[in-house]
């Protein structure tokens, strides 16, 4: 993918990301927080690949570590917002 | 295999795409945050196809040990840990993003062996490592300082001083790395960026964390973002590019509700420009201190009951007492709400989760602006650990460092009952006049035992 093409991509997905979100009610403040949070954790799609390169011990070692944070990340990510979302449906 | 696997990838992004416009409604959240996670589990499974990959045990250690740990942190932290886990999974992500940035960098080094690497690669690379160790680091701080185990490192002026150095010795390091890329250069560059990162949170106060925590929910999806140029990414640049959006509106948001700007929040504290009246002179002899009993009377003959929570709620847990007085108060046919600041507690929507751990129907809980207009109509205003933000002196004095504030307008109830521990200022150093009014009764104690003496008072009646 050519540089251009990367920058495109950003630009629009910045603005999209804009559109998506506006008037957010403070209710899902937190939950949108953890939940686009966990989407960040998609750098493990990176970290997959510099894991299962088997390059050189170091950027294996490096991969081994990123695979683990990001899969923190977006296994707990999405885990507490599912949790967090159960309490505000929940009827008394 | 590799059309499948971009096509897995624009699946995914669709799946992001219709999961965070869902997670921003109520009544869609938990499909959208359901649509997300298979967005990223499509992610996951199509990249384990990529060509790159030759060794699979590496990447099941680390999925294991991830979801693991992720997994248990998830159920076991209490709602009142929120803004510390919230804190700490966007360091995770920060760090994760910084390791494969360094690690396809280290490898690219390798097989350059001399050979120009281009700008665009370089640049993108160093960018990663610097945002990633910026978004580490200072979450790791801000985690620290909601603990409570962070201990400032001294004068403010100081640190933001050598903040903004270490932001431009970091930018030197990019440079250096573009221009004369070693793996030397690379590991100066973590090191700097993360005390930067360091130094960027430790002078900001407790009020102002929603910003940061917002702030910092940015940043990991930039750094995510950066990331996919350095691999030529479609998805990682997409996703993380929605992500970085929703924090900075998150963090504009915020900003707003404090009448503030980004960098005042970052680098400027608290306007002490402004006049600071004297608590003494506004306090003296204008303070009705008040009892349980008399406050049960008053809700008891109350219509219409506004409750205020803030951050010394969360403090001293006091959501559930709260829940046992509102049910008893909606017993006896008392209309009750909760009016609450954009920025009241540690994170965006601090409150809220709070109040739905204690199982208050969302629908309960009134904006700012929804809520203001109704305070007339108000028999008791109840505040419990909130100050600042429903300071009168926001509104009617120009002089205040914190005028143009937009606040609750509690002032406007027929009576105010201010829950609180004593006198003292809130976090903008300034004493509050709202204590010294006729219609205001001032109830000292612990938030929780003073919700339980009402409660306890209210059934006695």
């Amino acid at each position: 993918m050519t540089f251009l093409l990367a920058l495109t991509l950003f630009v629009l997905a910045v603005f999209l990301g804009v559109e998506l979100i506006t008037k957010v009610p403070p209710t899902l403040h937190t939950p949108l927080m953890s939940g686009s949070n966990a989407v960040s954790g998609i750098t493990l799609i990176g970290a997959l690949v510099a894991a299962g390169a088997d390059h050189s011990t170091l950027t294996t070692v490096l991969g081994f570590g990123a695979v683990a944070l990001a899969t923190i990340n977006v296994i707990g990510g999405f885990l507490v917002t599912h949790r967090m979302l159960g309490m505000f449906n929940r009827k008394r | 295999m590799d059309t499948v696997i971009q096509l897995g990838y624009l699946a995914s992004a669709v799946l992001f795409i219709f999961g965070l416009k869902r997670l921003s409604r109520p009544r869609t959240a938990v499909r959208g945050n359901l649509m997300s996670s298979i967005g990223m589990l499509l992610a996951v499974v199509v990249t384990l196809f990529n060509a790159d990959i030759v060794s699979y045990w590496v990447i099941v250690a680390g999925l294991i040990v991830g979801g693991t740990v992720g997994a248990l942190l998830a159920i076991r932290v209490a709602m009142t840990g929120m803004p510390q886990l919230v804190a700490l999974f966007n360091g995770f992500g920060g760090l994760a993003s910084l390791l494969v940035g360094a690690a396809t960098l280290e490898e690219a080094l390798d097989l350059a062996n001399g050979a120009d690497l281009d700008v665009e690669f370089l640049s993108t690379a160093a960018l990663t490592v610097l945002i990633g160790s910026v978004t580490f680091s200072g979450s790791v701080v801000a985690f620290a300082k909601l603990q409570e185990i962070w201990r400032d490192l001294g004068n403010p002026t100081v640190i933001r001083a050598a903040n903004i150095g270490l932001v431009a010795l970091s930018a030197l390091l990019t440079v250096m790395i573009v221009v004369g890329p070693t793996s030397w250069w690379l590991w100066c560059l973590a090191v700097v960026a993360l005390m930067a990162g360091v130094t960027l949170v430790s002078p900001i106060g407790g009020a102002d964390m929603p910003v940061v925590i917002a702030l910092l929910n940015s940043l990991s999806g930039l750094a995510a973002s950066t990331t996919g140029f350095v691999l030529g990414n479609s998805l990682l640049i997409i996703a993380g590019a929605l992500v970085g959006a929703s924090g900075l509106i998150l963090t504009f948001i915020m900003c707003t509700a404090m009448n503030r700007t980004l960098v005042n929040v970052l680098f400027g504290g608290i306007d002490t420009g402004g006049v600071v009246a004297n608590g003494d002179e506004i306090y003296a002899g204008k303070i009705t201190s008040s009892s349980a009993d008399e406050v049960a009377m008053i809700l008891d003959t109350a219509e219409r009951v506004a409750i205020v929570p803030g951050y010394g709620m969360a403090v001293a847990q006091a959501q559930h007492a709260v829940r046992d007085l509102t049910t008893a108060l909606e017993a006896r046919g008392v209309d009750v709400v909760f009016a609450i600041h954009p920025v009241a507690g540690r994170m965006p929507g601090h409150m809220n989760v709070l109040l739905a751990e204690a199982e208050i129907p969302y629908e309960q809980l009134k904006e700012m602006e929804v809520v203001n207009p109704t305070f007339p109509q108000v028999d008791a205003a109840i505040i419990i650990g909130a100050n600042d933000v429903v300071n009168p002196d926001a509104r009617e004095n120009p002089n205040s460092p914190i005028a143009g504030m937009p606040i609750l307008d509690v002032d406007r109830a027929r009576t105010v009952v201010v829950i609180k521990r004593s006198l003292s200022p809130g976090f903008a150093g300034i004493p509050n006049p709202l204590f010294a009014l006729d219609n205001t009764l001032m109830l000292f104690g612990d938030g929780k035992a003073a919700v339980e003496d009402i409660s306890t008072a209210l059934a006695e009646l």
